[in-house]
């Protein structure tokens, strides 16, 4: 167990708790900037994802995970950003300048989104959110003067200072990493400092917060505003690596994965950001397996049961039938989402926690640690 | 201690306040005034009205008739983050804490009030903003200190027991450096050592950090050893006011107690 000595205020205050942390983090960007010398392209491109969805992570994690905010409009958030960056390359700007209009508007948007925040709470929030997204959706495909409707807008390739970055080379990887590091950065800022608190404290109790001088009101529009900002940079970056973009790419389904980020990967820290992201973009290759190769597996188990060669087909065919079901994909998210809630509502960053726990404590470790309390919401009526 | 305080009026005066709900009135023309450095009380059996006094005062219920002035200055339409800033700062009954935040952290929501700091400057966490979260941390240790809660500083506050978490409020509210403190049951849920020791701390704001105390309490023995003035209150409307004693000898209040 390591016991922290503290002897000034800025051991509290600095982004590193002690030297242990400076070096093991040091050692992973090391590796992620080496990765690609060695990785194949597919895993590459894959990692890529990850950056993306860890930046929406990292955006999410300050408005619901930090702030209490729920939101299943970071789709549309991510798709104004995409947007905002196809048309504007089309029209001759260069990546510097769309890059941080499409941050820029989307803020404005997110902060506008924020307001219906001010008298909405919990599942009401989340229905506003939504209706917010179908609006961007249908708004996206009706405006074709601008976003070419259902057709959708290509992306030409990424143009830096001059230098060129298709959407699969090493510089686009370099350039989502450091977009990735320099977001966490300026939220890990934020969260040391008084508006990070102030999230946090109007999370926990807005009635308490409202008597120690935080302005409800400012506090969540900038929640949303600071979130949405960063989702639109994550969707400049996401309509690159797509280089074509259409309105049914930023479904509900696209918002559930970005919920999904941060409940899978546990929204009490910016890891479960990058931990949720990384088993969002993984889990979509590992289903696409399984449903190749569940019928195969199935056909010869009822096959070594003793099944006759048609019935163990049916069951081939069967199996086949379950696994190419529309909206399955759908089923099994939600399925995830109620496991983790139910088992792990730390997510895999908890889990982390308490297995680096297990062994800090060991052989002392209680199991009752991390045992949740029934609290009943106090405030509710003076909201 | 700042004295800008204006010559003329009370320190705060609350003036003929009322607050109704439908039907029911549960604060009715209210009127008192607190002078600087004293500790009053208010005592009232249960549903008399005194929180929502508590609640009139930092603006989270709207009045619905009367004035409350601070300092001389008119406060009824002020906004609720607002009166943090003016100097007045509260506690809560049932403990409003931010629960997933370390104690440290909830003494520092306690100085928001005192943030000048814009939102670009936090994010890139420029070296003002470092000298600002300092001088918040100075503040805090003198109240951690004050109140002897140093081995809590980094504590969870859902990990916390009950009797350290009333103190936390006592400190969150103190951080704020207020001019007057609103403490609603400081001693309620805690056992006799804890409330003895709050008496102790409650006269320490008064004489030591220089900061009017208004209370609500139903601790008849806490209010006697700090109390200077005292008002009983039943159902919304005044019943007696003055001393300790006076106001426990006050026939209404014998009889609203007793129930003869």
């Amino acid at each position: 167990m390591r016991f922290l000595f503290k002897t000034n205020y800025d051991q509290d205050i600095r982004l590193f708790q002690h030297t242990g942390h400076v070096w093991t983090y040091a050692a992973l960007l090391a590796v992620m900037i080496v990765a690609p010398l060695f990785i194949s392209q597919y895993l590459q491109s894959q990692l890529v994802f990850v950056f993306i969805y860890a930046i929406v992570g990292v955006a999410l994690m300050i408005l619901t995970g930090f702030t209490g905010q729920g939101s299943l409009g970071h789709a549309a958030f991510l798709a104004i950003g995409a947007y905002t960056a196809a048309y504007m390359q089309s029209k001759g700007f260069v990546f510097w300048q769309y890059f941080l209009v499409a941050g820029a508007l989307t803020g404005v948007v997110g902060a506008i989104v924020g307001f219906p925040a001010l008298r909405l709470h919990g599942i009401y929030l989340l229905i506003a959110t939504i209706s917010f997204a179908f609006i961007v959706e249908e708004v996206l495909a009706r405006w074709e003067s601008v976003t070419h409707g259902n057709e959708g807008m290509r992306v030409g390739a990424l143009n830096l200072f001059g230098l060129p970055m298709s959407r699969n080379s090493d510089y686009f990887y370099y350039l989502c990493l450091g977009v990735l590091t320099l977001v966490m950065i300026g939220a890990l800022n934020l969260m040391r400092s008084p508006t990070g608190r102030a999230f946090i404290a109007i999370r926990d109790s807005e009635t308490a917060a409202k008597s120690m001088g935080i302005n409800l009101s400012a506090y969540k529009v900038k929640a949303f505003a600071i979130s949405a900002a960063i989702t639109g940079l994550a969707g400049a970056l996401y309509a690159h690596k797509m280089s074509f973009i259409s309105p049914e790419m930023f479904t509900l389904l696209l918002s559930i994965e970005f919920i999904m980020v941060i409940i899978i990967g546990g929204a009490i820290g910016l890891h479960g950001a990058v931990l949720g992201a990384i088993f969002i973009v993984m889990i979509d290759p590992l289903l696409t397996t399984l449903k190749d190769d569940l019928p195969v597996v199935f056909s010869s188990l009822a096959g070594t049961f003793g099944a006759s060669g048609a019935t163990a087909a049916k069951v081939k065919e069967t199996v086949a039938a379950i696994g190419s079901a529309a909206g399955l994909k759908g089923a099994i998210y939600g399925l995830i989402i109620v496991l983790f809630i139910i088992f792990e509502p730390y997510g895999l960053y908890g889990r982390w926690l308490k297995i680096k726990l297990y062994f800090q404590m060991f052989p002392m470790y209680k199991k009752a640690t991390f045992k949740r309390q029934k609290t009943y919401v106090k405030t509710e009526r003076n909201r | 201690m700042k004295t800008e305080a204006p010559a003329s009026g009370p320190f705060f005066k609350v003036d003929g306040i009322s607050l109704q709900f439908g039907g029911l009135k549960a604060v009715d023309n209210v009127s008192f005034e607190v002078d600087k450095g004293e500790i009053f009380t208010i005592i009232g059996p249960n549903g008399a009205g005194k929180t929502s006094i508590f609640n009139l005062i930092s603006r989270l219920y709207e009045p619905t008739s009367g004035r409350l002035l601070f300092e001389g200055r008119d406060i009824t339409k002020v906004p609720p983050h607002k009166i943090a800033a003016m100097g007045i700062a509260r506690t809560f009954q049932n403990i409003e804490l931010f629960e997933n935040a370390s104690l440290l952290q909830n003494l520092l929501v306690g100085r928001h009030c005192h943030t000048r700091t814009q939102l670009w400057q936090e994010i890139l966490f420029i070296p003002e903003v470092r000298w600002a979260e300092k001088e918040h941390r100075m503040k805090c240790e003198e109240v951690i200190e004050f109140l002897d809660l140093q081995a809590y500083r980094d504590k969870l506050i859902a990990g916390l027991p009950y009797g350290v978490r009333k103190v936390t409020e006592v400190a969150r509210a103190l951080c704020s450096e207020p001019k007057l403190i609103l403490l609603d049951e400081p001693s309620s849920g805690l056992n006799v050592e804890e409330t003895t020791d709050m008496s102790f701390w409650i006269r320490d704001i008064k004489n030591d950090l220089g900061i009017t105390v208004l209370m609500v309490e139903h601790d008849m023995s806490l209010v006697n050893r700090v109390s200077d003035r005292v008002l009983a209150l039943n159902y919304g409307k005044v019943m007696a006011m003055g001393t300790p004693k006076e106001v426990q000898s006050h026939p209404d209040v014998v009889a609203a107690y007793l129930g003869v």
